[in-house]
């Protein structure tokens, strides 16, 4: 089978979910790895150590920024000159949407955020989750060039082989006047995507209950809430720093205005699937646990000891966790020599 | 400006959902608008006021659909429209996009259509992307903040690395995340006349296309296998103790 990889990179660094989808199309058959971008050749070699076979570069001045239209212009242009079997993309922002247009341009579908897949001859059919995963289905394309986006850290990521190389083909950008502009970027915060996060470190609702605070005088209520529950998150992001995590957080901590929507685990956050998720005073609804619960190892710190959240658990500890907490950051930092 | 907001109703978010006999249920669990899709009312309806003009809200499916479009009608739409055949079955997003856009079209002269940035029951997200591909308008997703004068349209998207800041120009396709803000209650007075609107049906001969054919197909959904996790409970003296003994259990199981 010969299969097509989008690299989704930022500023030429590219996304671990793209060596993810790098490794996937190998166990296919032949991949083409596609770099679109501006400055970015040096992404081609290092497709050739995740596994590419070729390397299909399209470096132009106006690819500098991503911008769907003109991606999916000269990303479906190439598919429809060499016709592979296969198309795939990471579920990335950028991944899942150019996916989708490419798929209008090439007349066929797209299977999204697919977590397990199997090939008979040059035909997939995928399993993906839906429901925030409270169900899986399964897929199948009945059209030419089947498209699927992996879910991010859902496929290993294969070895990086220093050394190996391949043919890289330079390939003029499309010329067109594409509608829209990238004016600039604003960064955020922590460094760390969910997505893609090894370890993620979640507050809830109860990190803004800490019974030994007194606020500031001269707070309302609301003000003092929200002051409680940022010196928990301070607790949270400790023990995050500490283990190299990502930060996350419950829906009622968003809607608390404690953190930024971008932290949000669960149904109408972020889907995440870490090797450790632990969650602190997170009681566990539904929405949230449809968010983590693939996640390799649940620990939970929450006072309460019928909190569904310690039904995921494989750790748990009933207590206060604003106690707990900054001895847990304590001890790894101990153990693990920081 | 003449605005759209395409929505879908859903299985409420709370619902737990089973598979019985190859079949997805939700038990009695109501069906809403998809809670995406409260955004993009919600943005359609600040632009609607920001710049005068109209805002129709459009939706695929059978008669009870109607509720979804009421709920934005009575948080301030003008009108609404339903989109519903028999021959309608199964659908992929090629189709639904497909469907849309026609709609879009045949509404005329629209400035700007909204979107959620996927439906929490299939999560696939591509709708709004399809959409605006089959519209020829550009598709600005995912966006938090909206700016619109002159025809020119200034947009903050969430992306992996933080924000992106792109222009362009009306028509265009917006993608909504909670990250927009919260969504309005609709006011007494609206669901009043919500209650009472009159919601026209078009039918796809109406539309002028055929039932479109999907390509993606669901041969077998099943529920995901139970994980069998039995919580281990530390304890101990001191939360340094606590701590001391958790971190060590985390540790030997070698996942960091």
């Amino acid at each position: 089978m010969n299969t097509f990889v989008f690299i989704d990179h930022f500023k030429g660094n590219a996304l671990p979910s793209s060596w993810e989808a790098v490794g996937v199309g190998k166990t296919l058959g032949n991949v083409t790895a596609l770099i679109l971008g501006s400055g970015v050749e040096a992404l081609g070699k290092t497709a050739f150590e995740f596994g590419a076979d070729e390397v299909l570069l399209v470096d132009d001045p106006a690819l500098a920024d991503y911008r769907a239209e003109a991606f999916a212009a000269n990303f479906s242009k190439l598919a429809a000159e060499q016709t592979p079997d296969l198309l795939v993309f990471p579920t990335t922002t950028r991944g899942r949407e150019l996916a989708g247009m490419v798929a209008i341009d090439l007349k066929t579908g797209v299977m999204v955020d697919v977590t397990a897949l199997e090939a008979a001859g040059d035909k997939i059919t995928v399993t993906r989750p839906i429901y925030a995963g409270k169900l899986l289905t399964k897929e199948t394309c009945s059209t030419k060039p089947q498209i699927i986006t992996l879910r991010g850290r859902a496929f290993p990521k294969p070895p990086q082989q220093a050394g190996k190389s391949g043919t890289l083909t330079k390939v003029p950008a499309v010329a067109g006047d594409f509608p829209t502009r990238v004016e600039g970027y604003t960064t955020s915060e922590s460094g760390v995507s969910l997505a893609d996060a090894n370890v993620i470190v979640s507050g809830g609702r109860g990190v803004s209950n800490n019974p030994a605070l007194t606020p500031p005088a001269g707070l309302d209520e609301k003000a003092a809430e929200i002051w409680r529950a940022q010196q928990g998150f301070a607790l949270v992001k400790d023990l995050a720093a500490s283990l190299g995590a990502a930060v996350g957080a419950s829906r009622a901590a968003v809607d608390g205005g404690y953190i930024p929507y971008a932290h949000q685990v669960g149904q109408t956050g972020k889907v995440v699937s870490p090797d450790v998720y632990i969650a602190l005073g997170i009681s566990g609804a539904i929405q949230h646990l449809a968010g983590m619960r693939t996640s390799k190892m649940i620990v939970a710190i929450n006072k309460d000891p019928e909190a569904p959240i310690f039904k995921l658990a494989r750790y748990g500890v009933v207590g206060d966790l604003f106690q707990i907490v900054p001895s847990l950051t304590a001890a790894f930092k101990k153990k693990m020599g920081k | 400006m003449k605005i759209v907001v395409c929505i879908k109703q859903v299985p409420d978010s709370t619902a737990k959902m089973v598979v019985e006999g190859g079949k997805v249920s939700w038990g009695d669990a109501p069906l809403i608008m998809n809670p995406w899709d409260e955004y993009a009312v919600e943005a359609a309806l600040q632009q609607k006021e920001a710049l005068g003009g109209t805002l129709t809200a459009v939706s695929i499916g059978d008669e009870s659909t109607k509720e979804a479009l009421k709920r934005a009608l009575a948080m301030g739409a003008d009108d609404a429209i339903l989109i519903s055949d028999p021959v309608l079955g199964y659908m992929d997003t090629q189709g639904i996009a497909q469907i849309l856009a026609t709609a879009i079209n045949k509404i005329g002269g629209v400035d700007m259509a909204f979107f959620g940035r996927q439906a929490i029951d299939a999560d696939a997200g591509l709708v709004p992307v399809q959409a605006a591909r089959l519209l020829g308008w550009p598709a600005l997703t995912l966006a938090s903040v909206i700016k619109i004068e002159g025809g020119n349209v200034r947009v903050e998207r969430g992306i992996e690395e933080g924000r992106q800041i792109v222009t362009s120009k009306l028509p265009v396709v917006f993608s909504l995340t909670k990250d927009f803000g919260e969504p309005r209650y609709p006011s007494f007075m609206g669901i009043r006349k919500a209650a009472r609107a009159e919601i026209p049906t078009w039918s796809l001969s109406g539309l002028g296309i055929p039932a479109p054919v999907p390509v993606i197909a669901w041969p077998e959904i099943m529920m995901p296998p139970v994980k069998e996790v039995t919580c281990e409970f530390i304890t101990g003296s001191s939360p340094e103790e606590i701590a001391e003994t958790l971190a060590t259990k985390i540790l030997a199981e070698k996942v960091l």
